[in-house]
């Protein structure tokens, strides 16, 4: 007998029921909420006089539709303009009360994006199974979870039945084997393996990252990496649980303590593959050949490193691959043969729940510590990820580093990814942005993304266009 | 939930790959708090020449005359056809809403997204998988024959074409159940509550870290 893969580990501890059909009842020990796509699942229950089946198994904050600026946050829901976006705020606050929710509301100090939130306060845990109404959800896998997006009707379902009907996906390996490059970060490994393998190269998968330039992450890093897994077309990404995990998790305020602390460890410290396991697709990738990464085009894996040039679309044989990136060329408004480092930038965005962590704000302010931000930049945001990131990023003083620089220093909350709030790229306009999606309008209408690390995004505030993060002499605080 | 069982009608060819769910209905419409009256706003980027807003009324505004939607030929239309990776991006349950809201009933495509592909069970479309040279013939009829319908008959699991010819496909055994019969997810799982709660009573004596936790 083979042995199972973390997945199969997981999937198997939570099966209730398998159907004669393969569809499964995976009891799921974690829902995250936010307030985009609950309202209708909350309104689903109440019309059918239901209750949620284990109240205390959900977790709810506002961040999408949030503002970012401080003088509409002390204004607290007064300070929500759009009027539209105010009853969303306030709907998923009646409704945690009515059914018994706990939230962090937007006053309080621990709000922020639901995928910082989650694990910065111990919600979210190795061993789970935890669903969110946001593709963004594989972010947890980097704890050893089994994490991952569903649709409205599934978030009204695990309220319901605390069960989500699944059908198990088939296993996959990225091992990115040997040690990153200084100045190559997390980001640009996950960019990297959406560049290899494209966006739909994980579809039916769940993918579990492995190898020593994974492990050697922090779980910060290994957050960015499972972040983007549903760009590759998985809609989970796992890490197997190791020491570091355990050392992040350990005192937060959900997690066990104690006795049971000790008992928890010892059970999460199993979560990993089996020596023997069998995976069904297994991508190999050497960390030494990852250069940092920007996307030129209208997704994710129109990737290149900052060494390269936009690709010719005339050169691709695949006539659909050949139309898309044309399109996407048209889009942009950029010529194929480019230099990356020749595209300008009129706005820069660090934040949402790829990089918004501490970690991620002390890399971007290594870069632009007693610089300044170029003259061509028009805009350029540091939004952190929660209250709490905010709170010790301003212990350490990198508000202020980035204030000096020019950069604007906001309030927690999802921002500038998804432009759902005020902050929005305009038309036209190229962001240097360390988000997670790139499609056409995704930070504004006709606004034209690029992903990249933090540090790639503060060394392009600085210059104006994107530069080789790595040729720019940083302190001895070693990147994420 | 409204039964799917036999459908018939006419197809709009939206001839691109990796659409994602932002394309289908963008972000500002997600503030809505119902589950209904997307329709007018589905595809609205491309569908209309300025940028929508949840909440206005759309009768004034520009329509983009180079967008499928919009030309008279495809107007009613219920059956979708389309590329590869339908769907990507983001798991907002507003893209099937949107796609029902309008009429269509039926997608056909090479491949869809996963969460996607999930939503669109869940409210009562049928998102039909049928090979890539397949897709690619009848993207060629459709665009050729003014008035090209199929017609979807779920129980036999087959597409007829308007020449006769019949196009089997495949779909999962259970959502095909449910699809049939308009069965709701939920109800059909708490008749299972005895198994639910037998699971839950285990695993809190397994890992009782999970539970009974507060901040």
């Amino acid at each position: 007998m083979t042995g199972k893969t973390l997945y199969d580990k997981l999937w198997d501890s939570h099966l209730v029921k398998q159907r004669d059909d393969g569809t499964a009842l995976i009891y799921i020990d974690r829902q995250l909420i936010h307030e985009v796509t609950s309202p209708q699942a909350f309104e689903g229950l109440r019309m059918a006089g239901r209750r949620p089946w284990r109240a205390e198994a959900n977790f709810a904050t506002p961040d999408h539709n949030i503002p970012t600026t401080r003088e509409e946050r002390r204004l607290g829901l007064e300070g929500i303009r759009d009027p539209i976006s105010r009853i969303q705020v306030t709907t998923l606050d009646d409704n945690c009360k009515e059914f018994g929710i706990f939230e962090l509301d937007m006053n309080d100090e621990r709000q922020g994006i639901v995928h910082v939130v989650g694990p910065e306060q111990g919600a979210t845990l190795p061993g789970m199974t935890i669903v969110c109404g946001d593709s963004h959800t594989s972010t947890h896998g980097a704890l050893g979870a089994l994490a991952h997006g569903i649709g409205t009707s599934e978030v009204e379902h695990v309220m319901a039945t605390q069960c989500l009907l699944q059908t198990k996906m088939r296993n996959m390996l990225i091992r990115v084997d040997g040690r990153l490059n200084p100045g190559v970060t997390a980001k640009d490994i996950v960019l990297a393996i959406i560049g290899e393998i494209g966006t739909a190269g994980g579809t039916g998968y769940t993918i579990e990252f492995g190898g020593e330039a994974i492990r050697s992450l922090s779980v910060e890093g290994r957050m960015t990496v499972c972040n983007m897994a549903i760009e590759a077309g998985a809609r989970a990404g796992l890490i197997a649980v190791d020491e570091t995990t355990l050392a992040y998790i350990k005192g937060r305020p959900f997690a066990p303590k104690g006795d049971m602390w000790e008992k928890a460890a010892a059970a999460w410290r199993g979560l990993v593959s089996d020596a023997d396991a069998h995976f069904d697709r297994v991508v190999v990738i050497d960390a030494a050949d990852i250069i940092p990464q920007v996307t030129w085009g209208t997704s994710p894996e129109m990737v290149a490193p900052i060494t390269g040039e936009i690709p010719d679309p005339e050169k691709e044989l695949d006539p659909s691959r050949r139309d898309n990136m044309r399109q996407a060329l048209k889009y942009m408004g950029l010529q194929p043969g480019t230099r990356i480092t020749d595209i300008k930038l009129d706005c820069i965005f660090i934040g949402s729940c790829t990089n918004s962590r501490i970690e991620d704000l002390r890399a971007a302010a290594a870069v632009v510590k007693g610089r300044k931000v170029a003259a061509n930049i028009e805009m350029a945001l540091v939004v952190p990820g929660s209250g709490l990131v905010k709170k010790q990023a301003e212990a350490e003083g990198l508000d202020k580093i980035f204030i000096d620089a020019g950069l604007e220093w906001r309030e927690p909350g999802c921002s500038m990814c998804l432009a759902m709030n005020a902050d929005q790229l305009g038309a036209g306009k190229h962001c240097a942005s360390t988000s997670n999606r790139n499609f056409e309008g995704r930070q504004g209408f006709g606004g034209r993304t690029h992903l990249v690390s933090p540090a790639m995004a503060a060394a392009a505030a600085i210059h104006g266009h994107f530069v080789d993060v790595r040729d720019i002499l940083f302190t001895t605080d070693r990147l994420v | 939930m409204r039964k799917f069982t036999v459908q018939s009608g006419l197809v709009m060819p939206l001839d691109r790959a990796n659409v994602d769910t932002d394309f289908i209905i963008p972000k500002q419409f997600l503030k809505s708090i119902k589950r209904s009256g997307f329709g007018v706003n589905l595809f609205d980027e491309h569908r209309y020449m300025d940028k929508g807003e949840p909440g206005r009324d759309n009768s004034g505004r520009p329509l983009n005359p180079d967008f499928v939607m919009n030309k008279p030929r495809y107007k009613g239309a219920s059956v979708l056809l389309a590329r590869e990776n339908f769907g990507c991006g983001s798991s907002r349950e507003h893209a099937p809403w949107a796609l029902d809201d309008y009429g269509f009933r039926v997608i056909i495509a090479p491949s869809y997204a996963d969460i996607f592909f999930n939503n669109c069970f869940k409210n009562g479309i049928l998102p039909i998988v049928i090979d890539r040279k397949i897709v690619d013939e009848i993207f060629g009829e459709v665009e050729a024959n003014t008035g090209y319908s199929l017609l979807v008959d779920l129980e036999k699991q087959v597409i007829v074409k308007p020449d006769g010819n019949s196009i089997p496909f495949a779909v999962d055994s259970f959502r095909k159940y449910c699809l049939l019969h308009g069965l709701d997810d939920i109800g059909l799982t708490l008749q299972d509550a005895g198994d639910i709660k037998a699971f839950e009573s285990r695993w809190k004596t397994a890992a009782p870290w999970y539970f009974g936790v507060q901040a």
